[in-house]
Parts: structure tokens; C-alpha cells; sequence
């Protein structure tokens, strides 16, 4: 079992539905073909629906996801039987599906576990298409693979319903004259591609974790989606390369810390003051596993750097006991790999929290391309905690200010608030 | 104690449009309503859904569904319960009444 946190004994059904649907999705639309899926996922809604109304009233069958790719697949047949004069499929499957003698074995073949579970994965790897944007292959992964309607897009990137509408539709057509899903096999594609869906679930995650949405439910679902489709990527014996680990290891150790993220009275909570005994310690054990196992071949990814520096925060046994030095130097390596103010910034309080506030107020100045935080309301949050430690708190309250007005949601509103009250309490 | 036959009327629209969460939400939803009913011994039979067509046959004609959406006959169950006003109360809980359904309670006539 992978670490994505998969649903207890006592809850068998959580989030059941979706998740057999982005399945159910991805393997008819392998049978269908990708011009076909609407047809594929108006199927999978058909099952659903099926489900709803017979289960409501006879209880859950022992094996619920057998009991709907059943369904699912009865219905594909019908459909296929019905139109195949009408429509073409998937044109590997043509020949095949053509034949009364092929028919049955071709159905059966495309539906067995490991057949679900590949094209799971293919369907994830047609989502990065590298015609489309990082948001739109975000938002298709979330839409077909883990079965958000498009209001539930919309209202996880907190955008409008007509956006993610437009957004979906346009990716979708786009999707549909691909010829068939993502070939695994196909090695010319598949580094480029696996590093594409690395980083579409890399923002899956970050959205969850450090996103707008002020919904906590809203942000652990995306962040649990992230880590379900990184344990799918885990499983298979061609994705699970040291990257695919080092992801999934960052994600584990981020996990392990939301618990105390947010404190009782709902208001946000910063690391150093984090309350350590809430961090999830079988996550931070399952992520120390897999960075380590994670350290094999020659490339050191972002998300290798990324773990390490999660790991030593995860490790220490207070803010003050933490490696500060360590990290510093994990930051350089990552701003090297991948350089973005944001980063620059993080390294710059880490600096702070090893060499004073006045060191790390000068290494907030001497980032280079700092008027791309101009919007980023933790910019001049660090500006003005570092300026309170300085003693300078009219300074400090300025920032304060401008980070308030900068806040994307009321739980950091009422943060940036409790910060400006620290200014005047002192001053 | 008394049967009484509930027949689960309307509140099936929209299920196409839902998302895989939702329809999943009012699925647990019934599931705990007629959980609740056979914990308490009013559950005599739990009943079918129905398919949405059907025919309709009258006099010498025979005509095919669909029917009215807001009288379209869901599902029924069996219950059993003090009598029509209990049976009545019982079935405020069922989880149609959220989505514009209606739950017809009809005596079962004792031989």
C-alpha cells in the first residue's frame, strides 16, 4: 500500500466515487477512443447513477469497484454493439472489436485490474499534453482522472465556473485528436512526459497546501489527490524513477505538517511556532523512507532538494534545534535548479533564523527579481517580522499593512491582523 | 403494528449533472436513512428502484414512458410502524424531500 493515506476500515467509501470514475474514465476512453470521451464519461455517469439508485436502497456490494466497472462495462458493450456502424473507436482496437471471436477477450482484456491500473496512469500522462498550459493540465487532471465536476474545479483555484468551464472544454477538444491515450511504452516521450506530470502534480499539491482557498477540507482533498496519483505513478515499474520518489517524499513530509498548520481557533500557524507533537509521524517515517530510497542514480531533481529540506524541518526537534545551516545550503542548490524569487525568499529566512533578522533582511534585498513578489502577500510579511525583530516596528507595521491588503483569503487576513496588533502592543 | 408501502416519487433530476462527490453525498444520505429505519424495526422490506421507462398501458393502448419527471415512481420500500401518522414522521427523514421528491405513504390493506 502506498502512502497516500487510503481510506480506513471503519469509511470504506470515501471519496469512492470519484476515484472510480477518473478509472472508469481512463479505460473506456482507451476502448472508445480520446475522440469519444464524452461518450466515455457520459458511461461512467451512467454507472454512477446506477450505483446511487440501487445501492440506496440494497446497501453497498462487497466489492463496490467491481460492482461498477461491471456496470460500466456491460454498458460500454451495449454501446459499442449499438454504434459501431455508426461511430469509429479506438483504432488499435477496431479490428478486434470488429469480430464476434475478439469481441468478448478484447472487452475483458481492457478491463482487467492491471489493464485499469496502466490506463490510469496513460491518461495522466495524455493530461500533460505540452500544447496545453501547467493550469489547464492541472485542471484536466482534476477534472478527469480524479472526477472534480468543473464547479469543483472553479471553486478549488477559486476561479469563475465559466473559466474552469472554458478552460476544461478547451483542453478537452484539444485532447480529443490526440489518436489514443499516452503510450507508456513509447520511451522517446516518456522522460519528457513524466516530468511534465511531476510537475502538474507538484502544483496539485502546492494549490492544496499553499493556495488561495481558505477551505481547509477543500486544500487536504487536493493535496490527498496530489499524493493518490504520485502513489499511482510509485506503483508502476516505469514511473517510479527517483524523481517519481523524491515527489512523493516531499509530499509526505509537507503532509505530515498540516495537522499544525492551522491551530485550534482556525488561524494560521508558521512553522516555528508549530505545535510538533500534531506533525504526522508515520508520514514523516514513510517520507524519510522514500527520500532515501529515492537517492539512486546520478540526476538530483528540484523535488529531491525540495524533500531535503522538508526532512530537516520534519527532524528537528524544535525550530531552534533545526540545521539552519544545512538548509541554506539545500536553498542555494534549488535556486540553482529551478531559481524563482519565492524561493530566494524562503532561503533568505532561513538565513534569518541562522544568522539574525539584519542577515536576512539584507538577503531579502538582494533578491534580484523582487518585483515579481509584489503581489505575494508573504513578502512583506517577512519584511515586517524581520523588521519587528529589528525593533523597528513603525517599519514593521507598514509591511504589515501592505501584506494585509495583499491577503487572498480571511484566515490570513486575520494573520496579518495579529501581526499589525504585535507592532502596537510594543510600540 | 401496520405496513405501509412508501413510494419514492420525483427528485431524480439533475443526477446527470452531478459530480461523482454529490452523488455519492446522496447515496451515503439514503444509505443512513434506511439504516436508521432497520435499526428501529421499521424496515419490513427494503424495496427496488425502478428503471425510468417503462409502458404504459391503458384501455387498448400501450404507450411508452417517460412520464412526468415530478411523478415518476423512483423506488418503493415495505415499513412497518405504529400507524399511518408514525409512518408518516418516518418518512420526513428520507433524504428525496431535499431534492424536490416526495414520499407517498400508503396503508398496505390487512386481509
Amino acid at each position: 500500500m502506498g502512502p497516500a493515506a487510503k481510506s480506513s476500515a471503519g469509511d470504506p467509501v470515501e471519496h469512492l466515487f470519484r476515484h472510480e470514475s477518473g478509472r472508469l474514465v481512463a479505460a473506456l476512453t482507451r476502448v472508445f477512443g480520446f475522440h469519444n470521451l464524452a461518450l466515455a464519461e457520459d458511461v461512467v455517469q451512467d454507472a454512477l447513477c446506477r450505483a446511487l439508485e440501487v445501492w440506496k436502497h440494497h446497501g453497498m456490494p462487497d466489492n463496490p469497484s467491481a460492482w461498477l466497472m461491471t456496470t460500466a462495462k456491460n454498458h460500454a458493450i451495449d454501446v459499442l454493439r449499438r454504434e459501431r456502424t455508426a461511430r469509429t473507436f479506438a483504432p488499435e482496437l477496431t479490428r478486434l472489436l470488429e469480430s464476434e471471436w475478439t469481441f468478448r477477450p478484447t472487452i475483458e482484456a481492457a478491463f482487467g485490474a492491471h489493464a485499469i491500473q496502466d490506463d490510469e496512469l496513460r491518461m495522466m500522462f495524455s493530461c500533460v499534453d505540452p500544447r496545453l498550459t501547467e493550469e489547464a493540465q492541472v485542471a484536466l487532471i482534476l477534472h478527469i482522472l480524479c472526477g472534480f465536476s468543473v464547479g469543483e474545479v472553479a471553486n478549488a483555484f477559486l476561479c469563475s465556473a465559466a473559466a474552469a468551464e472554458k478552460r476544461i472544454t478547451r483542453a478537452k477538444k484539444l485532447l480529443a485528436t490526440a489518436p489514443r491515450l499516452f503510450e507508456l511504452a513509447d520511451a522517446a516521450d516518456f522522460q519528457s512526459r513524466l516530468t511534465a506530470v511531476h510537475r502538474a502534480l507538484y502544483l496539485l499539491f502546492n494549490e492544496g497546501y499553499h493556495g488561495a482557498n481558505s477551505k481547509t477540507a477543500v486544500r487536504v482533498e487536493l493535496c490527498r489527490e496530489a499524493m493518490r496519483l504520485a502513489t499511482l505513478l510509485h506503483e508502476h515499474s516505469l514511473a517510479a524513477t527517483p524523481p517519481t520518489l523524491a515527489l512523493l517524499a516531499l509530499m509526505c513530509l509537507h503532509a505530515a505538517r498540516m495537522p499544525a498548520r492551522v491551530d485550534e481557533r482556525g488561524s494560521l500557524s508558521l512553522l516555528p511556532d508549530q505545535d510538533r507533537s500534531q506533525w504526522n509521524q508515520q508520514l514523516i517515517a514513510q517520507g524519510q523512507k522514500l527520500l532515501e530510497d529515492s537517492a539512486t542514480g546520478d540526476a538530483v531533481s528540484e523535488y529531491h532538494v525540495e524533500a531535503a529540506i522538508a526532512w530537516c524541518h520534519a527532524s528537528a526537534p524544535t525550530a531552534g534545534q533545526t540545521n539552519w545551516e544545512q538548509i541554506i545550503a539545500l536553498y542555494d542548490t534549488l535556486l540553482r535548479l529551478r531559481p524563482s524569487p519565492v524561493i530566494a525568499l524562503n532561503r533568505a529566512i532561513a538565513i534569518a533564523q541562522h544568522a539574525g533578522p539584519e542577515a536576512g533582511l539584507t538577503a531579502i534585498r538582494a533578491i534580484s527579481d523582487c518585483e515579481r513578489l509584489s503581489t505575494y502577500p508573504f513578502y512583506p510579511m517577512a519584511l515586517g517580522e524581520l523588521e519587528l525583530q529589528c525593533g523597528r516596528f513603525c517599519s514593521a507595521r507598514l509591511h504589515f499593512t501592505t501584506a494585509l491588503a495583499l491577503a487572498r483569503n480571511p484566515t490570513e487576513q486575520r494573520f496579518m491582523e495579529s501581526r499589525i496588533n504585535a507592532c502596537s502592543g510594543q510600540s | 403494528m401496520s405496513e405501509f408501502l412508501y413510494i419514492y416519487r420525483g427528485g431524480m433530476r439533475d443526477f446527470r449533472k452531478q459530480s461523482p462527490e454529490e452523488m455519492q453525498q446522496v447515496m451515503q444520505k439514503w444509505m443512513t436513512w434506511m439504516q436508521g429505519l432497520a435499526e428501529k424495526g421499521h424496515l419490513k422490506d427494503r424495496g427496488h428502484p425502478l428503471e425510468p421507462d417503462g409502458k404504459l398501458v391503458s384501455g387498448k393502448n400501450v404507450t411508452d414512458g417517460p412520464y412526468a419527471e415530478k411523478d415518476l415512481v423512483g423506488g418503493f420500500s415495505l415499513v412497518e410502524a405504529k400507524d399511518l401518522a408514525q409512518a408518516a414522521e418516518l418518512s420526513k427523514g428520507c433524504p428525496i424531500l431535499e431534492r424536490g421528491g416526495a414520499v407517498e405513504v400508503r396503508p398496505i390493506m390487512q386481509m
